[in-house]
């Protein structure tokens, strides 16, 4: 297994977080202040589930497979591009995987192979499935969620983790 | 590297969380917000019962909810001295944009400031002053001590003329009714103030000028009007990208037929059917690609226009319709006057006018069918008319605004529902000052005045003259050395011996000198010549009342405190005034100190507010912060005409009754006859260099970027300012995407980065206009109309390689259009 070391630097990004994670951690922490530091670091991170979501052998270069992450209420899509791309995982380091849900009002994205791109329907907003989901026009105030993926030693893609807040969830691990 | 904020999970409001009223700091559209906030040591939870929403949070939320928001949306900030979350959030319930937020209005979360999340901590929060030869912090006696003496002192050797102003006049952030009345006060009351510039030309004066002279003022319909359009007639003006909201939201779903019953509904007895659009632009905008995504193909005619030919299609629109009787004779004759000597005047044949303006003879007609050919059941149709900076700061600017107002007068396109003939709208509006009638007409071209080493002191209020202005290059180099004359000056007497400062100051000021006073929230590009700058607040950090493209009036209510000791503008007005008058007092001059006596008592926002705005708008008697509360992020649509059942009734269509803004209440037609490309040197700078240097705004920027310079987000999509090309000219130069280029002419040179357009003509690249990394008023020469409005859309420009732009690499350079194959 191979991890991309972008994505594992990605993660380590939003471990430490800045202000807004430590905020949402301070409500449970200011009636005990020695404690702060120690407190405010669990509640900054969403422990992820693990899915396995194909295996290599079940994609064909630039044919996006539907999936769901971290639950079934949340689609995306997984696509191997065919060529290394930044945050790509895999043994080329080209397989890439996003939430469908356009992150300004939460339209489904649909991929358009002749440009590699994620389009929205609802107001014409466009993400580019080779740089990280960078929004390359659109009114979506963030990039669009990536999904952190692994690879094992039989090929199998397992979504570990997601990079920004999925549309239409204040967590994106939902709790009841 | 794509910018990922790294939050996957943000607080939750709880059930008493404060709610209040907030109209976006951004654009003309003024979409409703609401301002959530509660304290920073409590949450809700994912429960309905638990958190404001009354929504199950456990759930995904589905499209269009009203229940969600994006990390943009949050921030950590002090309200009344304590500690809150806030989320900012669109507001569905509000008429203007239905819950949308667009990509700069979804911002205000962010770009609040906060010393807990580190946001926007460039925000001024106290006076600072040139001492020891750089910017230092100080109090605020001190620093409008010395502003108000030093303007005294100009004052006394050069008289009023000597004072020069550059001041906002519009509404949203930085500006307002209180804003723009606390400094209208200081300089058209007490001071006759006549050299002064408005945030965006180098004059004050209208952009509209025609159409006020002839009696249509330029916001006239509602946005609602766009729904019940037949067609939409369209000129130099890019919605989807500048009044997002408002071509999202009420555009789109005429063009697509939604609106179809909503017709039927309101105008029951006549013909409809989705709405048709015709777009004038020599570019093929996003808001084209959008209209031939939602509408049937055959309801959109994009008219490429050559640059700066508009004022000749509009007469030969005018001259095709009244050869095809289609002119609204009865409201011609009962309404209107000057019709027979313009529609004379105007004449051109449709084949002139094909050549002239590049455009197929058909489509012209094709044109002129859409905008006035009766409907199948022989009722007239119902065209609204919009136009905005293309015609604006396009060629001819005062002919061809005339123009556009002579077709709709002549198919009676204002006053009924359905219709309209608009500016689009940049900024929200928000002005209420006493008289500027002393200013005169055509006023002032201040930048040029400065150039020319006139004036003595510089009061400049959120403009930012080095980004925005046109002649720019020479611009700053003549503003730097003069205000470096009198910083050399300042650091050769301690800044402790305040009579010996002065007398520096004004004698490096009689030597050609100027000093400069910057009263702004972030530190500015011009700021950092000036000696003073003063720390303002914004919207939300104040009470602020604007109106938006359809006269709706709102209130921003203060939901967070400024940063440090920022004021609202106005306060700040209101205690320059004082301290000018104590200046001049301790000189001995009571006669000048009378002129501020009595008139800058304000203790709060709200203070000025019914100071100017209640004593002095049209209808403002009936409106109170109280009362402007109470109507929510709806609002009331200007004038205000009355108050009932506690509620504000106002105006929503303007000339309902056929009665314009003329001495006799008939319009005025005018004539417009063509001359060519109106300012000296264009035509021969055509001949002269490959590319048309089209410029205006995108999306993702609002303004002159002074937020979004502060904005990773932003500033990795636009490091340097973007310049759209066609790939076949990229190919002929040598250049990929992503390279940075100068643009050169015989005005001087600026910077771009390259972003391939295969829509984009051969020969007519579109540049960012007034961005911080690539002034494009470098290389626009400074003449402007007989009005002094200039003509920043057609410029003749050069482009040649000059490197790569850093962080070029992480960028996608895809197209923005979006696939309609889709
Ligand atoms: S469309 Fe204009 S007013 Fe509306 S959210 Fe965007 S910037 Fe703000
Ligand atoms: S929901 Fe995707 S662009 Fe609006």
């Amino acid at each position: 297994m191979k991890e991309c070391p972008k994505l594992v630097e990605l993660g380590r990004r939003q471990f430490l977080g800045r202000g807004a994670l430590a905020a949402a951690g301070a409500a449970a922490v200011t009636a005990v202040p020695s404690g702060a530091a120690r407190a405010a670091l669990p509640a900054a991170r969403v422990d992820y589930p693990t899915s396995r979501l194909a295996n290599i052998k079940d994609l064909k270069v630039n044919e996006p497979m539907p999936i769901h992450y971290p639950d079934m209420d949340s689609p995306g899509v997984l696509v191997k591009l065919g060529a290394r791309v930044p945050g790509g995982a895999g043994p080329d380091g080209d397989l890439v995987a996003y939430s469908t849900l356009c992150p300004h009002k939460g339209y489904p994205l649909a991929y358009d192979a002749k440009d590699r791109t994620l389009n929205c329907p609802g107001h014409f907003s466009r993400f580019d499935c080779e740089k990280e989901g960078q929004q390359v026009w659109g009114h979506a105030t963030q990039n669009l969620p990536m999904f952190r993926l692994t690879v094992d030693a039989k090929g199998d893609i397992s979504a570990v983790g997601a990079d920004e807040l999925i549309y239409g969830r204040t967590r994106n691990v939902l709790q009841g | 590297m794509t910018y990922k904020r790294g939050i996957d999970q943000l607080p939750i409001p709880p059930k008493d969380a404060r709610v209040q009223n907030v109209v976006c700091d951004f654009c003309i559209v003024g979409c409703g917000y609401k301002a959530i906030s509660w304290p920073i040591d409590r949450q809700g939870g994912a429960r309905p019962d638990q958190n404001v929403f009354g929504e199950d949070l456990a759930q995904q939320q589905g499209a269009e909810s009203a229940s969600w928001y994006s990390p943009s949306m949050y921030n950590v900030v002090s309200q009344n001295g304590k500690l809150v979350h806030l989320v900012i959030k669109p507001d569905k319930a509000c008429e203007v944009n239905g819950g949308l937020s667009s990509v700069r209005g979804g911002r205000m979360g962010e770009t609040r400031v906060s010393e807990q999340t580190g946001t926007m901590q460039a925000r001024l929060g106290h006076p600072m002053v040139w001492r020891y030869s750089q910017m230092m912090p100080t109090s605020w006696e001190d620093s409008l001590a010395l502003v108000a003496d030093v303007t005294r002192r100009v004052i006394e050797e050069m008289g009023e003329d000597g004072v020069i102003v550059s001041a906002f006049d519009h509404g949203g952030a930085a500006g307002g009714y209180e804003n723009t009345w606390g400094t209208g006060k200081l300089y058209f009351d007490a001071m006759k103030v006549k050299n002064i510039r408005i945030h965006n030309r180098p004059a004050y004066n209208s952009e509209v000028h025609a159409s006020r002279d002839m009696g249509v003022g330029e916001l006239n319909n509602c946005y609602e009007d766009a729904e019940l359009a037949d067609t939409i007639f369209v000129v130099g003006a890019n919605p989807l990208e500048n009044q997002t909201n408002y071509f999202l939201a009420h555009w789109v779903p005429n063009l697509r037929g939604d609106t179809l019953d909503k017709k039927r509904q309101l105008l029951a007895g006549e013909a409809h059917a989705a709405g048709r659009i015709i777009i004038v632009d020599p570019r093929r905008t996003v808001s084209v690609n959008a209209c031939e995504t939602v509408a049937d193909r055959n309801n959109v005619l994009h008219l490429a226009i050559n640059p700066g030919t508009d004022l000749v299609l509009l007469n030969a629109l005018l001259t095709e319709v009244v050869a095809r009787g289609w002119h609204a004779k009865d409201f011609i004759a009962q309404h209107t006057k000057g019709f027979d000597e313009a529609a004379t005047a105007n004449k051109v044949s449709i084949d002139d006018a094909a050549s002239i303006t590049g455009l197929p003879a058909a489509d012209i007609r094709k044109a002129a069918q859409w905008i006035a050919e009766p409907k199948a059941d022989g009722k007239r149709r119902r065209t609204m008319m919009a136009y905005e900076k293309g015609l604006i700061w396009g060629n001819d600017n005062y002919r061809t605004n005339a123009a556009m107002v002579n077709l709709a007068l002549a198919t009676h396109s204002i006053g009924r529902e359905g219709t309209g003939c608009v500016r689009l709208g940049g900024h929200q509006e928000g002005y209420v000052r006493p008289s500027d009638a002393h200013v005169g007409r055509p006023a002032a071209y201040v930048d040029q005045l400065l150039i020319g080493g006139q004036g003595g002191v510089h009061h400049i209020w959120a403009v930012d003259h080095f980004k925005s202005t046109l002649n720019a290059e020479e611009f700053r180099r003549v503003y730097r050395r003069r205000t470096n004359m009198v910083k050399e000056a300042m650091d050769s007497v301690p800044y402790g011996d305040r009579a010996a400062q002065l007398e520096q100051i004004v004698a490096a000021i009689k030597r050609g000198g100027l000093f400069s006073v910057v009263v702004d929230i972030l530190p500015t590009q011009i700021g950092e010549a000036a000696h003073v700058w003063l720390p303002a607040a914004t919207a939300g950090e104040m009470n602020l009342t604007s109106m938006n493209g359809e006269r709706r009036l709102r209130l921003t209510e203060r939901y967070m405190d400024p940063p440090g000791e920022a004021m609202p503008d106005a306060l700040i007005a209101a205690r320059l005034g004082n301290a000018m008058e104590e200046s001049f007092r301790r000189a001995g001059n009571e006669t000048y100190a009378a002129q501020f006596k009595g008139k800058f008592g304000w203790k709060t926002e709200e203070d000025a507010f019914m100071d100017g705005y209640n004593q002095n708008a049209e209808g403002g008697r009936f409106v109170t912060y109280e009362r402007l509360r109470a109507m929510g992020t709806n609002g009331v649509h200007e004038p205000v005409v009355g108050f009932e059942n506690g509620r504000l009734i106002g105006t929503k269509r303007l000339y309902t009754d056929g009665k314009f803004k003329t001495d006799d209440g008939r319009a005025k037609f005018m004539k417009t006859e063509w001359r060519g490309l109106e300012v000296a040197g264009r035509a021969q700078q055509k001949e002269k260099y490959a590319f048309l240097i089209n410029n205006g705004r995108n999306n993702l920027v609002w303004q002159n970027a002074f937020y979004d310079v502060h904005t990773p987000f932003v500033r990795e999509r636009m490091p340097i300012a973007p310049i759209e090309m066609n790939p076949g000219d990229m190919a002929k130069l040598g250049l990929a995407a992503g390279d940075l280029v100068e643009v050169y002419n015989d005005v001087g040179s600026t910077q771009a980065m390259v972003y391939p357009t295969p829509t984009a003509k051969p020969g007519q690249a579109f540049m960012l206009f007034i961005a911080p990394t690539g002034q494009v008023g470098n290389v626009i020469s400074k003449g402007t109309n007989e009005f002094m409005i200039p003509n920043y859309k057609n410029v003749w420009a050069n482009i040649r390689r000059i490197g790569h732009t850093p962080g070029a690499e992480g960028m996608s350079f895809k197209s923005i259009e979006y696939p309609k194959d889709l």
